[in-house]
């Protein structure tokens, strides 16, 4: 992965010094709290409903065993011994004091981590495919991209001050795990016919009040481009943005109220006229981004491991678990492996910081000291020998880590809600918790098949609700909470937004009506039809007759 | 107010002009764009510096052709978030090659200075109460940068190849 030079680690600290003195001046009241909010939302810092909540950078998810045993120390020492990973592959601290944040944010530079930009109206965390580098399905790695974005929008002079946040997403897979439909930009690497890498260029995608699907702007754009198309796009957003309502003024509005056709026409030429040289990366710091990914020292391994057909024969629960978190790797003898962080009755993303240590080992042991964190809030070990499964297994069951349901129903993306947030209508933990151990039985849960099932306690959309199989939303209504459904949603390669399927439903009867929900597509699926074909094959009104009428 | 030009405490010699004000005389005016696009030929002849003040919402391509006109230009900053007008000091400077002074104006506290810096501000008004010191200081806040702007710092991508 991606390591510091000089001049990395000279810009996070001189941004922690130039940190310690806002926190300073707003301690000492030399700078007000409205002056104050923007400059600590640059460096991650809230304010929530009980406290400030911090959340770090992972870049494109990537994590060091140093890195995250950073996190753990964290945690531990200015928080109430947890994290939480959210899902754009970042982590959260709900607990530490104003006074203690410059502290955290050095203990961070130390391990090569900050928390520039994770918040406020800038470029945030540039978020990729957590199986980078390993997925069978890859054309090309495309975290050596995402750090050269990563560095090119950090404390830029210009978009520092833009009219809403600003969120990349870049996948070079087939399967798209990283949501860039639903990004304000997207990218997805691909060649052209002269065998040249590119990138399909998305934008104006993203959930929220208003979600929308990301448009065409490029269908290839040439590598050499990147930067300087990119800083094309952010300056017409920069000038053009809506900064009358921020409830208007993220990039899918300007782009919708423009039409694509005209904004594309604005970036183009403004990407013309810029200076094509300056904004030129060059080869030399091309490859010397793309040597840190180089694949790790794996050894000679045939893809029949004794150990695992040993183990799976006689190990329903071994078995369970590598039919459904183990995924195939590029690398004979090799396996991906992931994490649940979605435990029976679990905070969906929450992590102790005892399990974080534990994790760091294990990714010592049996990972090359690597870990990577997803967009759907679990983790990943993504270069396990085969032979090592079993034992890796043992420990992660011992580390409640080990839950059989990767994209399963209980693998539930979820906000935090109003048990933390100050946005939230409604609570969403409580919901992710009981439908986790409504479909605690194994053998259901993985005969329902794959089902993506996200939350959100507002309209916000940070637990990516329109984007789920089943979306659920919080809303409040005279003082209770309610829970709309919505079906349909996806923010894979065949991303859509959900249709909201009829009247929302009371905290009480949210989980039983999901039940039937899931009841009505094994009844009507066909072969191993996932529950999203099944809706989109069948349409809404079966599902909302057969949801509605029978209650 | 405390008007700070590369990095130094100076008097400020220059006046807004209202858009009802006679604009004879030889001293420093301000004048808006809309005073400027109504009657610029009065401006031709006249003794004394002038400047142009545009407001946030006004694209400096209006002036493209102009800027030679000018010893200064201001850039308005409303309110702390609105940040449109980084983007138009570069244009001024990179795209339409102003050589004057370019002054933040408005909303301006010493956390912007370095990023106005970069985007080719030689002049700032600080807002009311902001510690000149500090102000002076934070020009200097960082030493690096990831990407080129209109000042003459280096990006990392070019100085790590450097010879």
């Amino acid at each position: 992965m991606y390591q510091y030079d000089q001049t990395d680690h000279t810009l996070t600290r001189e941004r922690v010094t130039e940190y310690r003195d806002q926190v300073s001046r707003r301690l000492d009241g030399n700078i007000s709290e409205d002056d104050f909010r923007p400059l600590r939302l640059k460096n991650g810092l809230y304010m929530q409903l009980h406290a400030y909540m911090l959340r770090v950078g992972i870049p494109y998810g990537m994590m060091s065993s140093d890195q995250l045993r950073m996190l753990a120390y964290i945690g531990r020492k200015y928080d109430k011994g947890y994290g939480h990973f959210t899902t754009r592959q970042n982590l959260q601290y709900n607990w530490p004091t104003l006074e203690d944040t410059p502290d955290i944010l050095e203990n961070l530079a130390s391990v090569e981590m900050n928390a520039i930009q994770t918040s406020g109206n800038v470029n945030r965390n540039v978020t990729s495919d957590p199986l980078a580098g390993v997925a069978p399905d890859e054309l090309e790695d495309p975290r050596p991209y995402a750090e050269i974005i990563r560095q090119f929008l950090t404390l830029h002079p210009e978009f520092s001050w833009l009219p809403r946040k600003f969120k990349v997403a870049i996948t070079g897979a087939e399967d798209d795990r990283a949501a860039i439909n639903v990004h304000d930009i997207g990218l997805k690497l691909l060649k052209n016919e002269a065998g040249e890498t590119g990138f399909r260029v998305l934008v104006g995608g993203g959930l929220g009040r208003s979600p929308f699907i990301g448009k065409v702007i490029r269908e290839f754009l040439p590598k050499d481009d990147l930067i300087r198309y990119i800083q094309a796009i952010l300056r017409v957003y920069n000038m053009e943005g809506r900064r009358d309502n921020m409830f208007k003024a993220r990039i899918k509005i300007l782009v919708h109220e423009l039409g694509i056709e005209k904004f594309a026409s604005l970036v183009e030429e403004e990407f013309q006229a810029s200076e094509e040289d300056v904004l030129f990366l060059g080869q030399a710091e091309e490859d010397r981004i793309k040597a840190f990914f180089a694949a790790p020292d794996y050894a000679d391994l045939s893809d029949d491991s004794p150990e695992v057909i040993e183990m799976s024969s006689g190990n329903e629960a071994f078995a369970q678990w590598l039919e459904r978190n183990v995924l195939a790797h590029k690398q004979a003898g090799y396996s991906i492996v992931n994490l649940s962080l979605k435990p029976l009755g679990g905070v969906p993303g929450d992590i102790t910081s005892d399990q974080m240590d534990a994790v760091a080992g294990l990714a010592d042991t049996f990972s090359f000291g690597q870990i990577r964190a997803t967009h759907r809030q679990n983790l990943v070990l993504a270069d396990v020998a085969k032979k090592d499964l079993p034992s890796l297994w043992q420990e992660l069951v011992d580390l409640n880590l080990a839950t059989p349901n990767l994209d399963r129903i209980s693998d539930i993306i979820c906000c935090p809600g109003m048990d933390y947030c100050s946005l939230a209508t409604a609570r969403s933990i409580p919901i992710a918790k009981r439908l986790s151990e409504r479909f605690a039985d194994l053998d259901t849960l993985l005969n329902i098949g794959e089902i993506r099932l996200n939350i959100s306690g507002c309209i916000n959309a940070c637990g990516h609700h329109h984007v789920g199989h089943i979306g659920i939303l919080g809303v409040e209504k005279n003082g209770e909470e309610f829970y709309q459904i919505t079906l349909g949603g996806s923010s894979s390669e065949d991303a859509d937004i959900g249709q909201i399927i009829g009247p929302a439903f009371s905290s009480e009867d949210i989980i039983d009506a999901v039940e039937k929900l899931v009841g009505i597509y094994i009844s009507n699926r066909e072969d191993d039809e996932r529950f999203l074909d099944t809706y989109r094959r069948l349409g809404k009104a079966v599902f909302k007759e057969a949801l509605y009428d029978a209650a | 107010m405390t008007l700070l030009k590369n990095g130094e405490i100076v008097e400020d010699t220059w006046r807004n002009l209202a858009d009802d004000e006679d604009i004879s005389g030889e001293e420093s005016i301000i004048v808006s764009l809309d005073r400027w696009q109504n009657e610029p030929d009065k401006f031709n002849g006249r003794n004394g510096a002038l400047g142009i003040r545009l407001e946030s919402h006004q694209k400096p391509d209006a002036i493209a052709d102009d800027v030679e006109r000018f010893d200064l230009i201001a850039l308005d900053f409303p309110v702390l978030p609105d940040g449109r007008a980084f983007s138009h000091g570069r244009l001024l400077r990179e795209r339409y090659g102003f050589k004057g002074e370019l002054r933040a104006v408005g909303k301006v506290i010493q956390d912007q200075l370095y990023f106005m810096q970069r985007c080719g501000f030689d002049a700032v008004e600080l807002s009311e109460g902001e510690d000149v010191a500090k102000s002076i200081a934070a020009l200097n806040a960082f030493t690096v940068a990831y990407q080129p702007a209109a000042d003459d710092i280096i990006p990392a991508y070019k100085t790590r190849h450097d010879a």
